[in-house]
C-alpha cells in the first residue's frame, strides 16, 4: 500500500481573461507535496498567468484553487506565507546591492537586523555571489542575477516556490547552475512549480508535467508517460552528406515504414521501437553507401511531443511575462 | 580496451554543495514582521537608493535655490519694495512650493516601480499591505527634508532673519511635510492608475502648477481680482503657506494649522486605502 503525499496545489477550472483575451481558459492542476511539478508550454500559452493567479497577485475570474490547503481567494495571506515566487522578470531591486537585496527581504520576513544580515551573507557565499554582494544589482549578469533572485526566495525557506522560467535567456553554464540549485532545494523538501519553454529542462528536472497551450492543459503525466502517449521511440540518423538524405529516406521507409525529415537537413527520423529492427535499419543504411555521421535510438523528445498535441512546435517569439504583465495593466 | 563506467550525475560536488545544502536546509520561519518594522525597512530602501544614486537629490536641493534667487531677486522690488522685505514673505513660500512640487516624484516612483518585477515580490510577501507605499513615502520625507534644509540655510545667507527662530522654523518645516505626506497619497493613486512615468508628471504638475501658483505664495491675495482672491483664500496651499509664515514669525494662527493637518489625514485618509488597493488589485 502507498500513502500519497498530500496536495501541495490543487486548482479547478481557473480562468482569467484580459479584456477580449482568455489568457488562461479552465486550467486543472494537481501537484503532489515535495515534488517538482513542470508547467510547459509555448510563450503566450498562460502559464506565467497561472502562476500569478496561484501566487496570489491576480484574483481569478472563475475556478478556484487551493495551495498548501489555503485558498488563494479566501486566504491570500496565508498563502503568502508559504510560498515564494521568482518572477520571469527578475523579482529583485536593481538599485540595490545583492547583499541589501536580501537584508530587505530578511526584514520583511520578520527577521531582525542581524540575523537578516548573517542570512544574506551565507546565502550570497552559498550561491557563489559573495564577491558580488557589494555590488549594484544592475551590474550583475543574466546568471548572476537569477541566482540572486532564486536566493531571494529562500531567504526563509518556503514550503513551495514558483519558478517562473528560471533558465530563461541564461548560458549553458548558468543554466546548470540554476538545476543545481533547484535539485538541492527538493532534496531539502521544498515543492517546486517550475514553469518552463524548454523541454529538455522539464524533463531534467520534473517529476510530473502539465502541457498547456492557449490557456488550457492539453495533457499531463510522468515525463515517460507524455512520450509513450504520443508514439514508441524513433530512430534518429544524422548523416554526413545532407545530398545523400533522400536515399537514406528511401532505405529507411523501405525498412521501417515511416520517415520523418527534420528541420536539420542532415538529419531523419523513423518511428521505431524495436532495437534490432534499427539495429538492421541503420546497417542497411551502410550497405546501401550512405554514409552516416550519428544516430540514435531513443523516447521522442518533449519537442517531438509538443508538435504531435499541439500540431504546432513548442517554441514561439514573444514574451510572455511582460505580456501577461501589460495586459494586466490595460485591464 | 576497457570499460569505463560513467558516475551517475548528481547535483554539485564537495565544499560548495555542503554550503549549498546548509543555506537550503529548512530554517524555522521568523514570526511575522510588525507593520511598523515593514514599513521602516521599504523607508531603508529608498534611503538606499538615494544613498546609490545621490544625483536624485539634485531636483530637491537645485531647484529650490533657483526659485528662491529667482522670485526674491527678480520680483522682491516690484512686489514688496525691497529684496529683504520679499524675502521675508516668500522664503516660506518657496518651502512650501518646493515640497509640494516633489510629492509629484513619488507617483512618478511608483510607477516607475511598478514596470520592474520586484513589486510582484513584495506584492507576494505577508506584510502589512500598506507597508511598500508607507515606507516610500517615509523615505521621500527624508527628500523634503533635505529640501527644506537647503531653502532654510540659503534664506540665512541670504539674510531671512524669522522671529519664531529655530523652534519656528522647524515647526514649519514640520507642517509642511506633514500636508506633504497627505498630498503624495494623492500622487501614488495616479501613479498607480496612469500608465507610464511621463503621464504620471504631467498629470501631477498639471494639477499642482495652479493651486501653488494661485495661492498666496508669491503675491498677497488682496492685489487679485475678487473671484481670483476667494479661490487663493480657500486654496489649502495658502493656509499653509500662512501658517508656515505664521510658525517662521511666531504669529502662527491655530485654525490655520488645525485646517491643513485636517487636510492632510483627510487626504490620507481617502487616498491611502485607495492607493493600497490599487497596488494589491490582481
Amino acid at each position: 500500500m502507498t500513502t500519497q503525499a498530500p496536495l501541495a496545489i490543487e486548482a479547478t477550472g481557473l480562468v482569467k481573461s484580459f479584456g477580449e483575451t482568455r489568457a488562461v481558459d479552465g486550467v486543472d492542476l494537481a501537484v503532489r507535496s515535495g515534488t517538482v511539478y513542470g508547467v510547459l508550454g509555448p510563450n503566450g500559452a498562460g502559464k506565467t498567468t497561472t502562476i500569478r493567479m496561484l501566487a496570489t497577485l491576480l484574483r481569478p475570474d472563475a475556478g478556484s484553487a487551493r495551495v498548501l490547503g489555503h485558498d488563494i481567494v479566501r486566504d491570500a495571506d496565508a498563502v503568502r506565507e508559504l510560498v515564494s515566487l521568482t518572477g520571469q522578470l527578475a523579482s529583485v531591486d536593481e538599485d540595490l546591492t545583492g547583499h541589501e537585496n536580501l537584508v530587505l527581504l530578511g526584514l520583511l520576513l520578520g527577521l531582525k537586523r542581524a540575523p537578516a544580515k548573517t542570512r544574506a551573507t551565507e546565502l550570497l557565499a552559498a550561491f557563489g555571489l559573495a564577491e558580488a554582494s557589494g555590488k549594484l544589482v544592475k551590474h550583475y549578469s543574466g546568471g548572476m542575477r537569477r541566482r540572486l533572485d532564486i536566493a531571494a526566495s529562500i531567504v526563509v525557506t518556503p514550503q513551495l516556490m514558483f519558478l517562473d522560467e528560471p533558465t530563461t535567456g541564461l548560458d549553458p553554464r548558468s543554466r546548470n547552475q540554476v538545476w543545481d540549485i533547484i535539485r538541492t532545494l527538493v532534496a531539502e523538501g521544498t515543492t517546486i512549480l517550475l514553469c518552463t519553454q524548454y523541454l529538455e529542462e522539464a524533463d531534467q528536472l520534473t517529476d510530473r508535467i502539465a502541457v498547456i497551450d492557449r490557456g488550457t492543459v492539453i495533457a499531463e503525466g510522468t515525463p515517460s508517460e507524455l512520450k509513450a502517449s504520443v508514439g514508441s521511440g524513433a530512430l534518429h540518423v544524422r548523416l554526413l552528406d545532407p545530398e545523400q538524405r533522400s536515399e537514406a529516406a528511401r532505405v529507411l521507409e523501405r525498412e521501417l515504414g515511416t520517415v520523418h525529415l527534420e528541420p536539420d537537413p542532415a538529419v531523419l527520423a523513423a518511428p521505431c521501437a524495436d532495437a534490432d529492427r534499427a539495429a538492421e535499419a541503420v546497417a542497411e543504411l551502410a550497405r546501401s553507401g550512405v554514409r552516416i555521421a550519428g544516430f540514435s535510438l531513443g523516447q521522442p523528445s518533449l519537442d517531438e511531443v509538443f508538435l504531435a498535441l499541439t500540431g504546432h512546435p513548442a517554441e514561439e517569439q514573444g514574451d510572455e511575462a511582460s505580456t501577461a504583465i501589460e495586459q494586466e495593466r490595460a485591464a | 580496451m576497457s570499460i569505463e563506467t560513467t558516475p551517475a550525475q548528481t547535483a554539485p560536488a564537495g565544499a560548495e554543495e555542503a554550503a549549498l545544502r546548509k543555506a537550503l536546509a529548512s530554517t524555522p520561519r521568523p514570526p511575522r514582521a510588525s507593520a511598523y518594522a515593514a514599513a521602516l525597512a521599504f523607508g531603508w530602501r529608498g534611503m538606499l537608493k538615494v544613498k546609490h544614486v545621490p544625483e536624485q537629490l539634485l531636483d530637491v536641493t537645485i531647484s529650490p535655490v533657483m526659485f528662491v534667487l529667482m522670485f526674491t531677486y527678480l520680483l522682491g522690488g516690484a512686489i514688496a519694495g525691497s529684496t529683504a522685505k520679499y524675502l521675508e514673505y516668500i522664503l516660506p513660500g518657496v518651502l512650501v512650493m518646493s515640497i509640494l512640487f516633489t510629492t509629484v516624484y513619488s507617483g512618478v516612483a511608483l510607477n516607475t516601480d511598478l514596470t520592474k518585477g520586484v513589486v510582484d515580490r513584495f506584492r507576494s510577501l505577508p506584510v502589512w499591505r500598506p507597508a511598500p507605499l508607507v515606507g516610500a513615502l517615509l523615505g521621500d520625507t527624508v527628500r523634503y527634508l533635505v529640501g527644506g534644509t537647503v531653502i532654510v540655510v540659503l534664506g540665512l545667507a541670504l539674510g531671512f532673519r524669522p522671529d519664531g527662530g529655530v523652534v519656528g522654523v522647524l515647526a514649519a518645516m514640520a507642517l509642511v511635510i506633514a500636508f506633504a505626506f497627505g498630498l503624495s497619497w494623492v500622487f501614488t493613486t495616479l501613479g498607480l492608475l496612469l500608465r507610464s512615468p511621463n503621464a504620471v508628471m504631467n498629470a501631477g504638475f498639471m494639477g499642482i502648477f495652479p493651486l501653488t501658483f494661485l495661492s498666496n505664495v508669491f503675491v498677497k491675495p488682496e492685489t487679485l481680482p475678487a473671484g481670483l482672491e476667494a479661490f487663493v483664500d480657500v486654496n489649502p496651499v495658502s493656509i499653509l503657506a500662512t501658517a508656515s509664515r505664521g510658525l517662521m514669525n511666531g504669529n502662527a494662527n491655530g485654525t490655520d494649522i488645525v485646517i491643513v493637518l485636517a487636510t492632510a489625514a483627510a487626504l490620507t485618509a481617502v487616498f491611502a486605502p485607495l492607493t493600497t488597493r490599487l497596488y494589491r488589485r490582481g
